[in-house]
């Protein structure tokens, strides 16, 4: 059985089927790109994924477990954590608060205990805090520690998100185009980072990507998609040559 | 310029980043302990009424402020408070049992209330909760039997170790303040463990805080049962200082009075509770120094610039009409939010703020250093 699976994922507003029927599978410890042009469903399925929008039809399977139902904050409690493709950070507050956000599903203190700020509780933040402090060196955000979101550049915020998600400790990560926005070094960077959560930390990693490069620097496999249905799947290269996509992309 | 060098993960988890905090704030609270003996009874009676303005500022401030939900339902909550403090005064509770009772009971109504707010957002949760305040007012003005309608109830003095506080008293205003004092450091932990960090990520965006894992309608009722409790516990002080309390003492008008509280002070900070209590309780005496006083100053001033007696008399009385007008209070207060917004959305903990990096960056402060930055473009579609 596969790790990640979605079986027949459907998901329709009135007539528009935005995402048909797709189903696709992900290996434990792969990174899985979806490519596909505008309006193809990518960042649909991932809002399915995470619960955002109920399906219209279809299952979603993690480690065996059918999640098709949980409520979407059960979803990063399993080990699920993504990114958004427009930035969802909180933006009045800190950057260390914000990873520290990304702690929530290990917190497991109770209000009193907060309100009266017990050892425990002192306790469980200095281990988050490290947990963070490991990220942060991970993604090189040292300079940023203290400052608002609001204060810094598009380049910086794409990547505390990524560190936001990925301190959270996940097994399974969401990418919602991860170098949207980001210029060819900090892309570069990016590909880097990606690859080593898969060597160095063992995470899953599923993505939405337009930057080509990108996708074939990283990629494992990759499923192309278009109209809400899967066009071809395979590795970076096959997938490229396919003769449905190059229809797609080019029109012809 | 003082740098912090940290060496520990404790010195981004402590209330106090630094030992001139101390200092300050251990002065302060000298000065607040010494207040009694120094100041008239007059000035101590405003005091006693900032530290529970204050506290229910600070209630106010985790749900709007942090939460990011806005409610005009909060002096329905004080009555609450106040209500099950009187009642339960009646019927021969001593003062610790009904005080937890009165915060308790608040905070169950509060988490209540909560539930139908869930689905609500922005205006509409506004509407919702002013619904809720007249609906308490409705039901203190008719269940005569427990509330006494509207002739409003008797509170009398607190009795505690067989000795009666005074609500004029000194020991009365150590209580507030302790209580004040507990409130701001509960919250405080509250703001730097999980659950405060919850309410922020709720604040600035839901769906990311969703998928964080973190359950936004648990906590938003959190959110509001914990305000409410805070306001509640208030309301058994409001109620002890007034030492009398009818229907008519918590409408509308209050509850507009405490978000403009939260406004002035500043909605991000909990220094903003306090310094917005401080403004709402001075703005009454300032009203009427302007009823009194400033028709005969503004006709003084008319006299020296050469008007005649009876011309400075008219515009004496011209004065004295415009001031005691009806609803005068109300628009000034309009106006005092309208500037604020405009001018000062940070309020007057952000301008303390502006003027502190003033003198510390000394002569390098820059104008648009708390310029509000152009904001990115957010996906609306995921709300």
């Amino acid at each position: 059985m596969s790790y990640f699976r979605a079986e027949n994922l459907s998901l329709h507003f009135g007539g528009l089927k935005a995402v048909d029927a797709v189903s696709f599978a992900v290996e434990k410890g792969e990174i899985l790109s979806i490519i596909g042009p505008n309006g193809a469903g990518k960042s649909s399925i991932f809002n399915l994924i995470s619960r955002i929008y109920p399906p219209t039809s279809g299952k979603i399977f993690f480690e065996d477990q059918d999640i098709t139902q949980q409520p979407p904050y059960d979803i990063a409690k399993l080990g699920i954590a993504r990114t958004f493709q427009n930035i969802e950070l909180f933006e009045n507050a800190t950057v260390l608060s914000n990873l520290l956000v990304g702690r929530h599903r290990h917190s497991t203190t109770r209000l009193w205990q907060e309100l009266l700020f017990m050892p425990s509780v002192r306790a469980s933040e200095k281990l988050h805090r490290r947990r963070v402090e490991q990220v942060i060196e991970f993604l090189d955000l040292e300079p940023y520690r203290d400052k608002l979101i609001s204060g810094l550049p598009y380049g910086v915020r794409k990547v505390i998100e990524l560190a936001r998600a990925l301190c959270s400790e996940p097994k399974l990560i969401l990418l919602d185009e991860p170098s949207s926005g980001l210029n060819v070094e900090e892309t570069d960077d990016m590909s880097f980072w990606i690859r080593d959560m898969k060597s160095e930390l063992g995470i899953t990693v599923l993505m939405v990507e337009h930057d080509m490069t990108l996708v074939n620097r990283v990629s494992d496999r990759v499923i192309a998609l278009n109209y809400g249905r899967v066009l071809a799947m395979g590795s970076p290269s096959e997938v490229q040559h396919h003769p449905d996509v190059v229809a797609a992309y080019l029109g012809a | 310029m003082r740098f912090l060098f940290k060496t520990d993960y404790e010195d981004d988890i402590r209330l106090f980043p630094h030992s001139g905090y101390i200092y300050t704030y251990g002065l302060l609270l000298a000065a607040l302990l010494l207040a009694p003996y120094v100041l008239s009874s007059y000035l101590m009676s405003q005091l006693v009424f900032v530290c529970i303005y204050a506290t229910v500022g600070v209630g106010l401030m985790i749900l709007t402020g942090f939460t990011g939900q806005a409610s005009l339902g909060h002096a329905a909550f004080l009555a609450i408070g106040a209500y099950t403090a009187a009642y339960l005064q009646q019927h021969n509770v001593p003062f610790p049992v009904y005080f937890l009772a009165a915060g308790l009971l608040t905070g169950v109504v509060g988490a209540l209330v909560g539930f139908p707010a869930l689905r609500l957002q922005g205006i509409y949760l506004v509407i919702a909760t002013i619904s809720f305040a007249f609906i308490v007012e409705e039901i203190l003005a008719r269940w005569e039997s427990v509330t006494h309608g509207n002739e409003g109830m008797r509170v009398k003095t607190i009795q505690l170790l067989g000795t009666s506080m005074s609500r004029d008293g000194p020991v009365f205003y150590y209580l507030c303040l302790a209580v004040l004092v507990l409130t701001i450091v509960g919250t405080l932990n509250l703001l730097r463990s999980p659950t405060g960090r919850a309410f922020v990520a709720i604040r600035d965006s839901e769906t990311a805080a969703r998928s964080m894992g973190i359950n936004v309608a648990l906590y938003k009722v959190k959110s509001f049962a914990i305000s409410a409790a805070i306001t509640g516990f208030a309301g058994v002080l409001f109620a002890h200082k007034l030492s009398f309390i009818s229907p008519e003492m918590f409408t509308l008008q209050l509850s507009i009075e405490f978000i403009i509280m939260i406004l002035i002070g500043g909605t991000f900070s909990l220094h903003g509770a306090v310094l917005g209590a401080i403004f709402l309780v001075m703005i009454d005496p300032f009203l009427t120094y302007l009823k009194d006083d400033m028709p005969g100053v503004i006709a003084g001033v008319a006299a020296t610039f050469g008007a005649g007696t009876e011309r400075a008399a008219h515009i004496q009385d011209a004065v004295a009409a415009f001031a005691s007008a009806n609803g005068l209070k109300g628009a000034i207060y309009g106006i005092i939010i309208v500037v604020f917004v405009l001018f000062e959305p940070l309020g007057l903990y952000g301008r303390w703020l502006k003027i502190k990096l003033f003198f510390q960056l000394f002569p390098l402060y820059k104008r648009a250093t708390f310029k509000r930055q152009k904001i990115y473009v957010k996906s609306e579609r995921n709300r």
